[in-house]
């Protein structure tokens, strides 16, 4: 085993132990955001691979989750769950009695997002780029607009109430191994998949298409390649979002879900794993934090009225400060890598009379 | 046999005719410059070539194949392999990635295996690292293989294109304008570079160059076109002796 390997399962050991310990400690609504970061961690890191490694400028994420989120929803509640929910149109008998456990239907979840991805990008990334921007958000509109209208099978826009808990044993505090499993999962796959020879490939793309293609690499094919395998996690990252919050309906997947999402990784840096990673859990984390400035406000004895939205006024005002002075995000296109980390330490703890010998 | 034909190759972007009935043959294992004023339609015939644009009319042939019309990517894969006169590096990569990603083509693994790093893949991985690090020292530049592409001198990324373009195992390499921006002495070295590369690797070599001393030192043969149209061709020594060509460079109408 190679060091970098080991010190990698050593700070995945060391991961599970701190989620062990705020599994225990912290209370249901810090864990809750807990749960929610390690699901944006996903969702950004799906789109950096998108827009982030290959280029494209792909605006249809919230799509591919409400796709992610609706399959796992109607795959894993139970038949009554579903009766009780269709009260108005009955669901279509086909689903009405299909209850799968959560892996499967999570696994699912992915793989009709990920064919959704492969109906659009089809067509769309064969031609020029700005066409992908308008193309998917004009896919991610559509599938709300079918959602709504579907009413046998997504119960149209009154959504679907009570699904069920993450995990396998209906357990709230079962959420989080599978949140951040998936993520440290997403993680590994993404670094692999970037310093891979497609990695390569895609960073190519993004860099000089021309130049690419004369490459001899097969453009299509690899925008495609990534554009299937980002909304694949899309997809997943919408299932959970979908059990976590316990209910959703069409609404909850408008274009500001994307936007969010473009927001942390331009933050993070467009072409950084880990730049995402860091980006998703402070954004995250911000957005909640945040939250008291919608509520009351009390100076002294005065009172503020709280305006509902205050708070995307201030991140975004933020946001927009992030983005002048920092203009390539927190890590631009860098990375923390182990080689990186090792170099560092190697200079530190060097004898500084090194210097002298020459 | 041809290694490459061109028959009567023309490309019109709207009214403009940039080239017009280009006819050529490049026979393997040769060296061929392509001469001519600013926009007589040099780079456009390269584009040509390389799939960049689909000739309006005529037919091009590899190795006696008809590529006319082939995407790009599929005509490096037959062995044809090209450099940009503005340079074309993936410029925020490094030195050593830009040349380990013209070897992606002919990799054959595939997602999967690049992924989770399959022993095959390890090996192919480690195969092609050498190949493009042997390349990078047969153009001097091995100990930059870290250094971020743009951040090289002139000389040096148009030296890297070339090895770029090498590592995808191309029969016919083309060159646009390789020593543009080369000092006096840069430029010899890349002549006796071109002959060496030739010989070692069997290339068949067409370049378009401006700097007449290197085009006359190192092609055997030249083409020369004025206003997309082909106005001689023949040895060096032909060429620099052919009215029309000097009319052509002195501008006499
Ligand atoms: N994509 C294009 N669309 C329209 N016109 C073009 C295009 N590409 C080239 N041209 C025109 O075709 C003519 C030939 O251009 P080309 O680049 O082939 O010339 P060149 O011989 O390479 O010149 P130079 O020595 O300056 O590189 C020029 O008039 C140019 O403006
Ligand atoms: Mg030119």
């Amino acid at each position: 085993m190679s060091k970098k390997t080991k010190l990698t399962l050593i700070s995945i050991i060391a991961c599970i132990g701190i989620l062990f310990i705020l599994n225990s400690t912290l209370g249901s609504y810090q864990l809750r955001i807990l749960n929610l970061c390690g699901i944006y961690v996903i969702l950004a890191l799906s789109l950096n691979l998108i827009n982030g490694f290959v280029g494209l400028f792909s605006l249809g994420h919230a799509g591919f989750m409400a796709i992610g989120a609706y399959t796992s929803a109607l795959l894993t509640m139970p038949p009554e769950a579903k009766e009780m929910n269709f009260f108005l149109k009955p669901i279509v008998p086909w689903l009405a009695n299909v209850q799968l456990s959560f892996p499967i239907a999570l696994f699912m979840a992915g793989v009709l997002a990920a064919g959704a991805g492969v109906l659009i990008g089809a067509p769309v990334l064969r031609l020029k780029d700005d066409y992908l921007a308008i193309a998917t958000l004009g896919f991610s509109e559509i599938i709300r607009v079918i959602f709504t209208n579907t009413q046998s099978i997504t119960n149209g826009a009154l959504g679907i109430k009570g699904l069920p808990y993450i995990g396998i044993f209906n357990k709230a505090s079962e959420a989080i191994w599978w949140t951040w499993g998936v993520a440290i999962i997403t993680i590994i796959f993404m670094a692999l998949l970037i310093n891979g020879s497609y990695g390569r490939a895609f960073k190519a793309i993004r860099e000089d298409e021309i130049a690419a293609e004369a490459m001899g690499i097969n453009l299509f094919k690899h925008k495609l390649m990534a554009f299937v395998i980002g909304s694949f996690f899309a997809g997943i990252g919408g299932a959970l979002l979908g059990h976590l919050m316990g209910t959703i309906d069409p609404l909850m997947f408008r274009f500001l879900l994307t936007f969010n999402i473009v927001l942390i990784v331009v933050l993070g840096g467009i072409g950084s794993i880990t730049g995402s990673v860091i980006s998703a859990v402070i954004v995250t984390i911000a957005m909640e934090a945040l939250r008291v400035l919608d509520g009351d406000m009390q100076i002294g004895s005065y009172i503020i009225k709280g305006i509902p939205g205050t708070r995307m006024v201030v991140f975004s005002a933020l946001l927009m400060i992030v983005i002048i002075f920092y203009q390539r995000g927190i890590m631009g296109t860098n990375e923390f890598t182990w080689d990186w980390i090792l170099k560092r330490q190697k200079k530190i703890s060097e004898p500084l009379n090194k210097e002298k010998v020459s | 046999m041809a290694i490459l034909k061109t028959d009567k190759i023309t490309m019109k972007f709207g009214g403009l005719t940039a080239v017009s009935e280009f006819d050529m043959k490049i026979e393997k294992n040769e060296i061929i410059g392509l001469i001519g004023p600013n926009g007589a339609g040099k780079t456009t015939c390269f584009n040509m070539i390389t799939g960049v644009y689909t000739p309006t009319e005529g037919k091009i042939y590899f190795e006696d194949k008809d590529i006319t019309g082939e995407k790009t990517h599929e005509i490096t894969k037959l062995g044809i392999a090209r450099t940009f006169q503005n340079i074309r590096l993936f410029k925020e990569l490094s030195v050593l990635d830009n040349v380990l990603i013209a070897n992606h083509m002919r990799l054959g693994s595939n997602l999967f295996s690049s992924i989770i790093k399959t022993p095959d893949y390890r090996k192919k991985e480690k195969k092609i690292r050498e190949k493009s690090l042997s390349l990078l020292r047969d153009v001097g530049l091995e100990d930059l293989k870290d250094e971020k592409s743009s951040s090289l001198p002139y000389g040096k990324q148009r030296r890297l294109e070339i090895a770029r373009a090498l590592a995808t195992d191309p029969k016919l390499l083309i060159l646009d304008e390789p020593a543009a921006g080369m000092n006096p002495q840069e430029s010899n070295e890349l002549m006796d570079f071109i002959r060496d590369i030739r010989d070692r690797f069997d290339l068949t070599i067409f370049l378009i160059e401006h700097h007449m001393q290197v085009v006359m030192g190192v092609c055997e043969r030249i083409y020369v076109l004025d206003h997309g149209v082909k106005i001689a061709d023949g040895t060096p020594n032909e060429i620099q002796n052919n009215e029309k060509v000097i009319e052509a460079y002195l501008g006499v109408d």
